[in-house]
């Protein structure tokens, strides 16, 4: 009997909204998908399309970059430069065939409800793409 | 690099919480699982890490195992990083050695309907955790000074308070509030409940103690522009709006407004009445000093007037005035913005703004103010006549998916409070109170409403209106479904008072924009934490002030006020903060000196230098906030963010895409 596939998700989130998005889903016994695992970095600004790809060569099926809503930037500007470097890094993973397999999205500290909502219906998404790794 | 060096000693601790860990997944596997990791030289769980003897276990593995990297696995960084930080300081090491795995917000609370998953991925979350703790390298901070000097924005009750307290304190505060005059909404009561004392007596005294403090700097009329700088230091612009009188020769007499032909809407009297163009906002306004309306004054809209300017007997008109802007050097900054009532013209069905006879409590206050367009004179605002019948309408608004989903907080006892009201002023008049749920939780209130539900023709209708009808003679029609009689009731009525919901106050939304404040998903402002930090935000040197935070009455808002001065007092009396421990920082012989980095920092903390014949990077530490913009965009990795290095992220995420 096949099991069903449980895609492996690594979500990069900034410190101050989208962490505190995943804390308070989680303070609020809001349960959500466990395929997703969190690295915390204080802007999103901070990544490099090489940790993106990092994270698809080593074996993730997916991966989601969070950060603040457009103009809460703890740091003023980050997430418009994340976005930027986003929109870049989409074009090619387009190119290699994984452009579903990167997403970006804003979440505000209270937003845990909608964090939880968005790794459920995302955690779907991938699922139906099916693995990156050859099922392995 | 990394976990081969003999010299990483690493140990883990499991924390149970309680149940809230360990009721889901058994901590000692997670334990037994990180014994086998690289670099790790011991693995505990233990069922309260941060208490006294749980803090004690990792101090003593340090001191006389050689511990020297720690890995909790416990809440939330946001939660006890500082506490376990504190622990690594009193044994001796560097606090920045510190790994803080979360696997109670993230693990087990959020996955307790799979307890079996749940433990595989906090075990996979600890082995990224250890990884990382093997590349942390030692941090230090330096201390920086702080202003001693703080910035309240809003002077509603809760500014006044916060102003007042920290002025006390010894601290120099400069007090923001953009109508003409403090006071806020408190100044617009007539009475307030349950004690019914007169607000204005109350209040007044300490709108003059403001004022007269010699450590408090007012501006009102004025709003903050921009805000700079950081948490200690902050750089704040405020602009002063031109009033088009010199405030420094007005003595509030009055004259100009006698003479003046121009009208407007009397926004302190909640429109019930015309104010003119050049107004002193209200009789106790502080300071007492008159304003040129723009858009109603028939010189500045047409061209020809200037009556004030022939009549004031001090010369103080000025029609020349633009905005003048200030720069305030403050430690902190207290946001004591309070709230606005709800549009109660989206609530359709019950007519107000096309009844006359529709009004909202607000409004009720001002006709119950004996400094109102009344004199106190209760009356309907079609025929100036005094009400037999009136419905007062709970929850307008509030608890109601279609326009507000939360409790104003306020209504119930408000309600209670106009009753008295009409009850008072016309013995004979019937009143009837709609209500959702009656809420009457504070201290007194219970007595208060017992107080109110004994007079006689005063009646509780257990439903909220349906709508409301004029007839031809200004009546309006009621019609409710009473859920305690189970009967539909139609009640003519002279007067409709609404107790209107609550929101953000209009412009809240730009401001939290300029400090950085995150917000509730109703538009509040967002406490750091719900229970225990009640009025910081995420940003040290930031501190939220009553109704701002979420709806209060007035002792609530003013203790949070109070509260929220403590914090800033707390803060600035320290004397200094911690620099930013995760700053950028250059590899020399990486850097090419492209300056790609330099257009990346929002905080111009980077300039290209010459070094020995090359250009190269410059960070200056003092700017540098730790985002690590610089360190995303730089094509050789020349560029990184201390304790967020490349050689400290990649093993993480090789780590979680890898799994167990």
């Amino acid at each position: 009997m096949d099991s069903q596939f449980e895609p492996r998700i690594v979500v990069f989130t900034c410190n101050w909204c989208s962490y505190a998005a995943v804390d308070l889903a989680g303070t609020s016994r809001t349960t959500y998908p466990h395929n997703v695992r969190i690295v915390r970095v204080m802007c999103s600004s901070r990544l490099t399309p090489e940790l993106v790809l990092k994270a698809l060569a080593e074996g993730a099926d997916a991966v989601l970059i969070t950060g603040c809503h457009p103009g809460d930037c703890h740091y003023i500007s980050g997430n418009y430069k994340t976005l930027r470097r986003y929109l870049l890094l989409k074009k090619m993973l387009e190119q290699l065939g994984l452009g579903d397999r990167v997403r970006l999205a804003w979440f505000s500290a209270a937003e845990g409800e909608r964090f939880a909502q968005f790794i459920r219906e995302f955690v779907e998404e991938v699922r139906k793409l099916g693995p990156l790794h050859g099922g392995g | 690099m990394g976990v081969s060096g003999s010299d990483i000693r690493i140990g883990v601790y499991v924390c149970h919480c309680g149940k809230n860990i360990a009721g889901v997944i058994d901590p000692a596997k997670v334990a037994e699982s990180a014994s086998k990791l690289p670099g790790v030289v011991v693995a505990r769980d233990y069922p309260y890490m941060c208490s006294e003897p749980g803090q004690a276990l990792i101090e003593k593995d340090i001191k006389e195992l050689g511990v020297n990297r720690v890995v909790v696995a416990a809440c939330s960084p946001r939660m006890h990083e500082p506490t376990f930080q504190a622990v690594l300081a009193r044994a001796g090491l560097n606090p920045y050695l510190l790994e803080m795995v979360n696997i109670r917000e993230h693990v087990t609370w959020a996955h307790s309907d799979n307890p079996e998953a749940a433990e595989k991925k906090a075990m996979e979350l600890v082995k990224a955790g250890v990884e990382r703790a093997a590349r942390l390298e030692p941090l230090e901070t330096e201390k920086i000074g702080v202003v001693k000097s703080a910035l309240v924005i809003g002077g509603g009750i809760a500014g006044i308070r916060a102003a007042l307290d920290l002025a006390n304190a010894g601290f120099k505060v400069y007090l923001v509030e953009r109508e003409p005059s403090i006071g806020g909404k408190m100044a617009k009561l007539d009475k307030t409940f349950p004690t019914l004392d007169c607000s204005q007596c109350i209040l007044t005294p300490l709108m003059v103690d403001v004022a007269n403090h010699p450590n408090i700097t007012l501006y009102t009329y004025s709003e903050v522009e921009s805000v700079e700088g950081s948490p200690g230091n902050f750089l704040v612009k405020v602009e002063l709006k031109p009033t088009y009188v010199d405030w420094s020769k007005c003595v509030g007499c009055g004259i100009c407004m006698e003479k003046c032909p121009g009208r407007a809407p009397d926004e302190f009297d909640e429109g019930l009445r015309q104010r003119k163009a050049i107004y002193i906002q209200f009789p106790q306004a502080v300071p007492r000093k008159a304003v040129i309306d723009p858009n109603a004054c028939l010189y500045l809209t047409k061209g020809v007037c200037r009556v004030c300017e022939k009549v004031c007997p001090a010369g103080a008109i000025d029609f020349e005035q633009k905005p003048r802007y200030v720069e305030l050097k403050v430690g902190a900054i207290v946001v004591a913005v309070g709230f606005d009532l709800y549009d109660a013209r989206k609530l359709y069905e019950y007519g107000y703004g096309k009844y006359k006879n529709v009004i909202t409590g607000l409004q009720l206050e001002r006709l119950s103010s004996a400094g109102g367009p009344t004199g106190g004179k209760i009356v309907r605002p079609s025929d100036g006549k005094p009400p037999k019948t009136v419905v007062i309408v709970l929850c307008a608004g509030s608890r109601d998916k279609a326009h507000l989903e939360y409790c104003c907080r306020i209504g119930c006892m408000a309600g209670l409070k106009h009753a008295y009201y009409i009850k008072t002023s016309i013995p004979d008049a019937k009143v009837f109170i709609c209500y959702t749920d009656l809420r009457a939780f504070g201290k007194g209130y219970e007595e208060f409403y017992s107080r109110i539900r004994s007079m006689e023709d005063v009646y509780f209708i257990r439903g909220r209106p349906m709508e409301v009808f004029e007839l031809p003679d200004g009546t309006l029609q009621v019609d409710v479904y009473d859920q305690n009689s189970n009967r539909m009731l139609r009640i003519e009525a002279d007067l409709v008072v609404l107790e209107v919901g609550v929101a953000p106050p209009k412009g809240f939304e730009e401001l939290r924009k300029k400090l950085k404040i995150s917000i509730s998903p109703e538009g509040w402002g967002l406490e750091l934490h719900p229970k225990l930090k009640p009025v910081e935000t995420p940003t040290d040197g930031i501190y939220l002030a009553g109704f701002v935070q979420g709806p209060k009455d007035i002792p609530d808002a003013v203790a949070h006020a109070g509260a929220a001065a403590a914090a800033a007092a707390a803060f600035m009396a320290k004397g200094y903060i911690e620099s930013e421990p995760y700053v950028a920082e250059v590899n020399e012989d990486l850097c090419s000196g492209c300056g790609i980095c330099v257009a990346m920092c929002p905080y111009d903390a980077i300039t290209i230098v010459e070094k020995e014949g090359r250009r190269v990077a410059k960070v200056d530490l003092a700017k540098c906030k730790g985002c690590g913009a610089c360190a995303g965009a730089c094509p050789s990795g020349a560029m990184q963010q201390r304790h967020f290095k490349d050689s400290q992220l990649r093993p993480v995420v090789t780590a979680l895409a890898r799994g167990i």
